[in-house]
């Protein structure tokens, strides 16, 4: 095991440094090692104050740090977006690895955070009295954040899947909006026969979207246990996932649109991309980036593998955390928690964030907002229930950042050659078993 | 990053006589022989084509950017690329772009500026002195300062800038606006023009004068030698105003504060914001401030023109 350690520390590269940095803090025995910071100490930091760097490219929290700043006035808290995702990790693993400049708080997705926080990179937040705040979250996000007993970050939001579609373009067509995957598939047909122009949806071979589908199937591609990983996408639930994508993918189903590219802003707003399942923080994208298509969209529930099921998975969602190397550690805490467990998430909420917490999730305040987007409809209900639904024991890699990247070059032929998406996933597991086992893991097929 | 040579070619084609214009030239008694003269090149319409050609293809994406400026963020989706929207939005986008984020474009057209006054001026003041030094004085090591400058011409700056990263932030110098300023200090091709240029312009036996008269070396070179290298000064100047006022990669891994951001960094940013869940799209802000990025530079290249011609042609003759 330390053996392991040790080859898996020089292997992941610039993350390496991460680990070997953070040895040298002294963190090494993972959490139990840090000391408990009691809540006198946080107030006693609060009101010495000092400024703290943040990483991130929540928008929402802009509001959040006016609001902390003028509770807590000697605190000066200093935002930077430095890249959003991928780049925003290229940025952190170069500070960690050059030990300097590291921020005091960082914006990770769920997806990422499994690669800092194995490699020591991150606090664990639980002596600082996180580990209290369990019941604060839905099981998603929560899970998402923990590993044993140690709280890698708290979460800032969340991305309970539903499926948007645009009302409009189905009431054109007469075709019913599906409740099943099966029905998705024929919607499909159907939309395609009446408009040649109208697709289901946009899909080119999204790493993000692909591992979410298979967490709503069930599949469970993903074991990890420490340094022993497991990587296997072929069970029953991907098996789902792979047989009715390949109808789409064969009977060019699917509109060859990259996600969030100005070319599917505009399809979403032209009624050429009839749904989008993806997490629910993206109502607060059709209100701004999609202002024409007002009114014509509506949210549903994500399409079912067995009808009058209630399968869902995250898509998405991001959590704040504490690097091993930054500075200010009781001011980072104070922060981390008032954003995403205390006050600011209010503030977030109004600025259109999806909540992670369930009081939250729950309250009627929220249930019962209706979207003037939607048409008036009470969406967050449907969200709501989407969140309760998530099956909390999926699991990304500990290198998924790099896996990620990767896609495309393997599952993603699925898409532009005759290579099966089931072949395609195949080509991506063994990739994905290759780099592990070269980063020092022991991968099991 | 971008390569200064293939900046330079566009704006540099009128430097040559069309193909095919010639209409004022003496005519030749027997016009049906289409023999050629330096004087009368032939028409060759294979040739005009292709210029037409690389026209198009450099003109092409500059109108599809001026079209664009006057879009809105919806128009810009909702109709085609080369031909305008029905409201015109160009004086609304470019007072959004200097005010969207609290004013944060000029910000970064300051910080630009900024870069480029102190890195490509300082960088062009550096090359000259030294181009001047390698050109007109004899030292030991010479060879194998040209040997160095040669190899440094061949490296690109993208593969340096990994481990300037790592040797500022030993320095403590990241997330300062000195990480941009000092790199862009360097200029090895500014440097080997400078040496080419200064080699053929001033005549030693000027320098030499000039010493006879009393002059000292430093005054030598402001009030000799430095008039007679305006013309390559101009070029390398702009190669350099080129190189750093476009440069990204470096900043980008050197700074994480925004406040000191370069436009092209900052216009990255906006364009990210489309990418983020609760982001706003701000494709038609980013396009406005691409085109207002741009404009300094246009009017460089135009302005100089007449300075960095003569610069380039000075060293091609041999007398």
């Amino acid at each position: 095991m330390p053996m392991n350690t040790r080859r898996l520390l020089r292997g992941i590269g610039i993350v390496c440094a991460l680990g070997l940095g953070a040895t040298a803090c002294g963190s090494d025995e993972g959490g139990s090692s840090q000391k408990q910071v009691s809540a006198e100490n946080i107030q006693a930091a609060l009101k010495k104050g000092g400024t703290l760097t943040v990483w991130a490219w929540e928008p929402t929290l802009k509001q959040v740090v006016a609001d902390f700043e003028k509770k807590y006035p000697a605190v000066d808290v200093k935002v930077a977006n430095v890249g959003t995702n991928s780049d925003a990790y290229t940025a952190l693993s170069n500070a960690i690895s050059a030990k300097k400049g590291v921020p005091d708080v960082a914006q990770i997705e769920y997806y990422a955070l499994g690669q800092y926080a194995l490699t020591k990179g991150l606090d664990d937040l639980a002596p600082y009295g996180a580990d209290k705040l369990a019941g604060t979250y839905s099981p998603g996000p929560w899970n998402s954040v923990t590993s044993g007993k140690a709280v890698y970050a708290l979460p800032m939001d969340a991305g309970p899947m539903a499926m948007f579609y645009n009302k409009k373009v189905f009431d054109k067509h007469k075709v019913k909006v599906p409740a099943t995957w099966d029905e998705y598939v024929e919607a499909a047909r159907a939309l395609q026969k009446a408009d040649p122009k109208v697709y289901i949806a946009n899909d080119t071979g999204d790493a993000g979207m692909a591992t979410s589908m298979l967490w709503q199937a069930g599949s469970r591609p993903y074991t990890v246990d420490g340094t022993k990983v497991k990587i296997d996408f072929s069970d029953a639930g991907a098996r789902k996932y792979t047989e009715t994508w390949q109808k789409l993918l064969d009977e060019k189903l699917l509109a060859p649109v990259t996600g969030w590219t100005d070319a599917w802003y505009k399809g979403l707003g032209d009624g050429s991309l009839a749904t989008l399942t993806t997490g629910a923080w993206m109502p607060a994208n059709f209100t701004t980036g999609v202002k024409n298509a007002s009114g014509d969209w509506r949210a549903a529930p994500l399409p079912q593998w067995t009808a009058g099921d209630k399968a869902s998975a995250e898509n998405g969602g991001s959590a704040l955390a504490l690097p091993a190397l930054g500075k200010n550690k009781e001011l980072a805490y104070a922060f981390t928690e008032f954003a995403n467990a205390g006050e600011g998430v209010q503030a977030r909420i109004k600025g259109g964030a999806f909540p992670a917490t369930t009081a939250d999730l729950q309250s009627d305040a929220f249930q019962n907002a209706e979207f003037p987007y939607f048409g008036g409809q009470k969406a967050n209900k449907i969200f709501a229930e989407s969140a309760a639904n998530v099956a909390d024991d999926w699991s990304y890699l500990p290198y998924q950042v790099y896996a990620n990247s990767i896609f495309n070059n393997t599952a993603g032929k699925a898409y532009i050659s005759k290579t099966t998406l089931a072949q395609g996933l195949k080509s991506w597991q063994d990739a994905s078993v290759k780099y592990g086992t070269e980063q020092g893991f022991t991968v099991e097929k | 990053m971008s390569s200064p040579a293939t900046t330079a070619s566009p704006a540099s084609l009128p430097a040559r006589p069309p193909a095919g214009t010639s209409g004022s030239a003496p005519r030749l008694r027997t016009p049906r022989t289409k023999r050629h003269s330096p004087g009368r090149p032939r028409r060759s319409v294979l040739l005009t084509v292709l210029t037409g050609l690389v026209v198009l293809y450099a003109l092409v994406p500059l109108l599809w950017l001026v079209i664009s400026t006057t879009k809105t963020q919806e128009g810009l989706a909702g109709s085609f690329g080369l031909w305008f929207d029905g409201d015109f939005a160009l004086w609304d986008n470019i007072s959004t772009t200097f005010t969207y984020n609290d004013g944060v474009f000029t910000r970064w057209l300051l910080n630009t500026l900024m870069y480029v006054g102190l890195g490509a001026g300082g960088a062009t003041f550096l090359a000259v002195l030294g181009g001047y030094a390698l050109a007109k004085f004899a030292f030991p090591g010479k060879r194998a300062v040209f040997a160095v400058v040669i190899g440094a011409v061949a490296v690109p700056g993208t593969a340096l800038a990994v481990p300037t990263f790592l040797m500022f932030s030993k320095m403590g110098l990241t997330d300062t606006p000195w990480a941009v300023i000092i790199p862009s200090l360097i200029s090895p091709f500014g440097l080997y023009l400078m040496w080419v240029f200064a080699t053929e312009a001033i005549p030693t036996e000027l320098m030499e004068a000039a010493r006879i008269d009393g002059a000292g070396e430093v005054r030598t070179f402001f009030q000799v030698g430095l008039p007679l290298l305006a013309p390559g000064m101009v070029t390398v100047l702009l190669f350099t105003m080129v190189a750093t006022w476009n440069n990204y990669f470096l900043p980008l891994i050197m700074l994480k504060d925004p406040d000191w951001y370069p436009l092209t960094l900052g216009l990255n940013s906006w364009n990210a914001q489309a990418a983020t869940a609760g982001g706003e799209p701000v494709f038609n802000l980013v396009i406005t401030g691409s085109l207002i990025t741009i404009l300094p530079l246009i009017a460089a290249f135009l302005l100089l023109q007449k300075y960095w011609q003569s610069g380039l042609a000075a060293g091609s003759v041999k007398e």
